[in-house]
């Protein structure tokens, strides 16, 4: 268990000492901010109308899901990007094998590297959930509403950075990696398209799709079946990715 | 004494590519394994099975009475691995490095500091230990490659091609710690230097095609290369008639007419007779010089042997 979180920390220290984790966080921090200020704007211009409406969508309908909505688009460009080194950059320089010959099982490397990953993806949704707390110095805001939202980000970059994980154990090239996580993340984010063609809707697709689910805690509609679903989702690619690794073990 | 190292019968495939057929050795405590072989021979693939980087298409390996396969952990707890490429974060201080590698070995903190001095030291990494690895030489890397390898004291230490990239110095250094290393641990190195095999190892194995063709402690290497070569330069041409006829002398190849090469059985040395006789033809000797076999030489009379 130590030894997970040694290479977890490992993992995290290095992003730091590089400069793409500063970079990312910058990034993402400056473009969140300015899609929560327009959103904030919208907002104060839609105020009076709001107040002569019975349930009104509040501050958190109109400020934090859009927010939170557009935080899961833009983690969505950018986790194939965090995770594309994990596995595949330590075997291109070889020094996986520095790990291989350790007292480590393979399920340790993997769910030590997605540790690593997974804290600075946290951390990015925590400084992303900062901006809609700090309107609580001037307005009411529904908590439990960015609690739901929290939670449906959180999730979702999980189940990100294990998709990317894996795609990285079985890449020859991180960026093969890049670009196999992004088309399967997109791919599944945009898989209940259908359910728009009423006559042609798939309940198989809309089960699916991660954006559904997504969604559906977004709203604040917290139920078991979304819940598992980005659970086992994660909890599949880890398991792909223990596979992936131990893939080069056996085979060449 | 306790073999800490056994292969049983190793083979690996790659696809219908037989890299290593049929491979068992053990090495005990004390034994400084040396690993010899052309290019593309199996030595690096063997290596990686040993240290369960690679697994075997058939057999077994036991390190310390562990079974890598069943038993992964304690197996991997007992190994010590310099792979042919050093592998090291680049991005860390020596001093990083050597401490993330012991955690992964699950050394206790208070274990920690002295373990990695001691392994700074043995490698000569005092002054270097706060600079990044990225910064330092070839050399100085494969040295923290080495202290890597040696950092938890493992029992069984494997060196894939410790020396390369190293200058002089730093070798004579390498191989004394090699030496000291045997003492208490088995230790496996794989080269295609002869001499470096001659100089640290107690024991030789030859590896040719995925197949050992040699194994035998060092002192019968030269027994099994029953063959010494000289080079004799006189002032004058030297009558090859007498020289071929002293006993001992297997073939003699002239260079030019002044400069030969005198090929001679080991067990049977003829130097002091060749000595004598060019002396006493009055040809005045100017060069004699032994020539130590190439790794090569021994190769192909060992390779040659086999199709007889």
């Amino acid at each position: 268990m130590n030894l997970i979180f040694t290479i977890a920390a490992r993992e995290f220290k290095s992003l730091f000492v590089s400069p793409l984790a500063w970079t990312v966080l910058g990034i993402l921090q400056a473009i969140l901010a300015y899609t929560f200020l327009t959103q904030v704007e919208t907002f104060t211009l839609l105020q009076p109308k709001l107040a002569s409406i019975d349930n009104a969508p509040g501050l958190a309908d109109i400020v934090v899901t859009p927010l939170f909505g557009n935080a899961g688009i833009i983690l969505l460009l950018v986790t194939p990007l965090l995770t594309m080194r994990l596995i595949c950059e330590e075997r291109r320089n070889k020094t996986l094998s520095l790990l291989l010959t350790a007292p480590l099982s393979p399920m340790e490397i993997i769910i030590g590297k997605y540790v690593g990953i997974l804290y600075l993806l946290w951390l990015i949704v925590l400084l992303i959930t900062l901006m809609p707390l700090s309107l609580l110095i001037g307005s009411s805001l529904d908590l439990g509403k960015l609690a739901a939202n929290f939670l449906a980000i959180a999730l979702l970059v999980a189940a990100f950075a294990a998709t990317g994980l894996y795609m990285s154990t079985i890449a020859s090239h991180p960026t093969i990696a890049a670009m196999g996580t992004f088309g399967i993340l997109l791919l599944l984010w945009i898989l209940d398209w259908t359910s728009t063609l009423q006559a042609q809707r798939s309940e198989l697709f809309e089960y699916l799709s991660l954006l559904r689910h997504f969604q559906n805690i977004q709203s604040g509609l917290i139920s078991t079946v979304d819940i598992s679903y980005f659970l086992l989702f994660t909890a599949t690619f880890l398991l792909l990715g223990v596979r992936g690794l131990d893939k080069g073990r056996l085979q060449k | 004494m306790a073999n800490l190292i056994t292969a049983e019968h190793l083979s690996r495939y790659y696809g219908k590519y037989c890299a290593v057929n049929d491979v068992s050795f053990t090495v005990a405590k004390g034994e400084v394994l040396g690993f010899l072989g052309p290019n593309g021979a199996g030595k690096t693939t063997t290596m990686q099975m040993l240290c369960g980087n690679l697994a075997p298409s058939f057999g077994q390996i036991t390190i310390n009475g562990f079974d890598l396969l069943s038993q992964a952990k304690q197996a991997k707890q007992c190994l010590g691995y310099l792979p042919d490429t050093p592998p090291l974060y680049k991005e860390l201080t020596v001093h990083e490095f050597l401490r993330y590698c012991a955690q992964l070995h699950g050394i206790r903190k208070t274990a920690i500091a002295p373990a990695l001095k001691l392994a700074t030291e043995r490698c000569g990494l005092g002054s270097v230990s706060h600079r990044l690895i990225a910064n330092l030489s070839k050399g100085y890397q494969q040295r923290v490659g080495i202290a890597q390898a040696i950092l938890h004291q493992p029992e069984a230490i494997i060196l894939d091609e410790p020396t390369v990239g190293l200058d002089p110095l730093q070798i004579r250094e390498i191989r004394a710690l090699i030496r000291e290393l045997g003492q208490d641990h088995a230790v496996i190195l794989s080269t295609h230097i002869l001499s470096e095999v001659q100089e640290s190892c107690s024991h030789v194995q030859i590896i040719h095609q995925g197949q050992l063709i040699l194994s035998t402690p060092i002192a019968g290497l030269n027994q099994t290369m029953d063959e010494g070569c000289l080079l004799v330069t006189t002032h004058l041409p030297a009558d090859l008639g007498v020289l071929s006829a002293i006993p001992g002398v297997t073939a003699i190849e002239a260079i030019t007419d002044k400069q030969l090469k005198i090929h001679h059985s080991l067990t049977e040395n003829p130097t002091q007779q060749i000595t004598a006789a060019i002396n006493s033809g009055g040809w005045e000797l100017t060069e004699l010089t032994p020539i130590k076999k190439s790794m090569e030489a021994i190769f192909i009379a060992l390779t040659q042997d086999k199709d007889l």
